[in-house]
């Protein structure tokens, strides 16, 4: 499989990451490069193998579902680029 | 005596001795890093009184006879450990302001066994990177000099590269670092120092700024396997905002370092042989393996057949971890914001000014392999294959204790040697990836130099929570090499 410019755009897009007309032929060649050498995965037989999506070996523990912290909104808000009181602002959503 | 050249265990025992004070020892490594950080780059952030308040606070508990088990030793943190009111980058411009209200759960076991903060140690951006050259914050410069070649500026390896480069150049006693597919252990062995990645799950991933969540695990680099696992013991432990750390005791790790590895049973697989690998590290992997024969050790062939496709397995998975991880930075709560129009074109403006060039990469490929369409082909195969890779290791640790391959490839490479090509940085990481994918624990040792004077690593991989067995073989080999080289960048020898 081969990225053409409208994929690429297409996935920025979707990753939300502005790309620049000028910077697509750079990024399909790169992006193409690695994809193509991943495709050696093709030469593995995994009929009936399970996929392992994480190594942790134990069960998720339990535990009961209470409130445990909280209250610190000066905190949360103390890196916000921009907040409005209590809030954080962005650019108006909703006209 | 030169404070900044004791190993981080010997400076414990002279605080504990009260041959010198804390104060005295962070001094001497503030001194350091005042000499040699503007060349080395190793720190992105140094917080100089907050080390001295620090090591006043040691000093008063050795004074009331309370000490913690790292009182007053001054390490270095890297930038992705968030750290309570001290800046977090991770390497990046999109976290350049941000600075957290909150403090990671290892860098504070760290703190409350007595630990002093030097800095926040230079990193690859996100951890995204095998030499440090994709920081926001500058190239790190690994403090070794090619015998033949005096001018090249060579990198420390990544992404823990300032964590390395500062504890080989005696700036630091030790120094957290993280690993997702190599990045503790491939620096440690271009920078001639240890270094473990512990098995996933070992430490608490809350509070370090997340890349590849199924792979990325903390773990200390040191200048002898004993100060790895003095580190290892405060840093490890369960947590229970960390719902993948595992709730088993922390053994004593230091005691580990004197088992000895007589009637142990070490596996050498056969695939860790990487086209082009210079013909001395193979000849240090069997000294490696003739020392273990000499210790007491057995050694015997294994494979481990799906080694090759680690690489790739890896570099589906992790992207595609990253390229969710990474949506939280949107412009909205915290790190930068690039001014817009709307709010898709703020969260776009903001992402393309805020990541670099190997971040978009990566998130580019981990949102098209995670896409509708691509997802069985792509992402669903890599499960699978990693499943085999786990199996791998599973079948061989049935008839071995341990396995001892390389480290890497390569000894330290110059900056902007392997930057035309992304796949040529990726392969750095090709004897890393595979114990990374399986979660269990593999540790970096410095074995000898190449012809060129410049360290070369070994390294060790065990079972599942078997750190013991792995410091055991790694001191083992330590005590072997006799490795004493020191860099040509250090403290108290700027040339």
């Amino acid at each position: 499989m081969s990225l053409d410019p409208a994929t690429v755009r297409r996935i920025a897009r979707l990753a939300r990451i502005r790309v620049e007309e000028s910077e697509l032929g750079r990024l399909q060649g790169e992006l193409n490069g690695i994809l193509g050498w991943i495709e050696q995965l093709n030469e593995v037989d995994v009929t009936g193998v399970e996929p392992l999506t994480g190594v942790a070996q134990v069960a998720l523990k339990m535990r009961p579902d209470a409130v445990t912290d909280g209250g610190m909104a000066d905190e949360v808000l103390a890196n916000a680029p921009q907040r409005a009181g209590g809030f954080f602002a962005v650019p108006k959503v909703v006209e | 005596m030169t404070l900044t050249d004791l190993t981080l265990t010997e400076a414990r025992d002279g605080l504990r001795q009260r041959r010198f004070s804390s104060r005295e020892l962070t001094e001497a490594h503030l001194a350091a890093i005042e000499a040699l950080n503007p060349r080395l780059n190793a720190f992105i952030t140094v917080t100089a009184e907050r080390a001295r308040t620090q090591a006043d606070a040691a000093d008063a508990a050795f004074a009331r006879g309370d000490a913690g088990p790292l009182a007053g030793l001054p390490i270095a943190i890297k930038d992705l450990f968030c750290t309570k009111g001290v800046r977090t980058t991770a390497g990046s411009d999109i976290l350049g302001p941000f600075v957290p209200p909150y403090e990671s759960t290892v860098s504070g076991n760290l703190l409350r066994d007595g630990a002093v903060m030097l800095g926040k140690a230079n990193m690859d951006e996100f951890a995204m990177g095998s030499s440090n050259m994709t920081s926001a914050y500058g190239a790190v410069e690994n403090p070794w000099k090619r015998r033949q070649d005096r001018e090249a500026v060579l990198v420390p390896g990544g992404s823990s590269g300032g964590s390395a480069a500062s504890v080989a150049a005696r700036l630091a006693l030790g120094a957290t670092a993280t690993d997702t597919g190599g990045s503790i252990r491939q620096p440690a062995s271009f920078c001639g120092i240890a270094g473990i990645k512990p098995t996933y799950g070992r430490c608490s991933r809350w509070g370090i700024v997340a890349f590849a969540s199924s792979l990325d695990q903390a773990g200390p680099v040191a200048r002898t396997v004993r100060d790895c696992a003095a580190l290892l013991r405060s840093m490890a432990g369960h947590d229970a905002r960390d719902s993948t750390s595992v709730d088993c005791p922390v053994p004593d790790y230091e005691a580990a370092c004197s088992r000895g590895v007589k009637g142990l049973r070490i596996g050498v697989p056969r695939e860790y042989r990487a086209d082009g690998m210079p013909g001395e590290i193979d000849t240090l992997w069997q000294q490696g393996l003739a020392w273990l024969r000499d210790a007491g050790a057995e050694t015997i062939d294994v494979s481990l057949p799906h080694t090759k496709y680690g690489l790739a397995t890896y570099y589906i998975v992790a992207p595609a971890e990253c390229s969710s991880n990474l949506a939280r930075y949107d412009g909205v709560r915290f790190g930068l914001r690039e001014g817009a129009e709307d709010l898709t074109d703020l969260y776009e403006r903001t992402r393309a000014r805020g990541f670099g060039a190997e971040v978009k990469r990566r998130v580019l490929i981990g949102t098209y392999v995670l896409s509708a369409g691509y997802y069985d082909a792509y992402y669903l195969k890599a499960q699978k294959v990693r499943a085999l890779i786990l199996r791998d290791f599973t079948d061989a640790f049935q008839r071995v204790d341990a396995l001892l391959t390389p480290t890497a490839p390569s000894a330290a490479f110059a900056q902007g040697e392997n930057m035309d090509d992304p796949i040529k940085m990726y392969l750095n990481d090709v004897f890393t990836v595979p114990a990374s994918m399986a979660g269990v624990p593999g540790m970096s040792v410095p074995g000898g130099l190449d012809a060129n004077g410049l360290p070369l690593g070994l390294q060790v991989i065990g079972r599942p929570f078997d750190e013991e067995t792995v410091f055991a073989v790694a001191a083992a080999i330590e005590r072997a090499a006799g490795f004493s080289h020191r860099p040509a960048i250090r403290a108290g020898n700027g040339a």
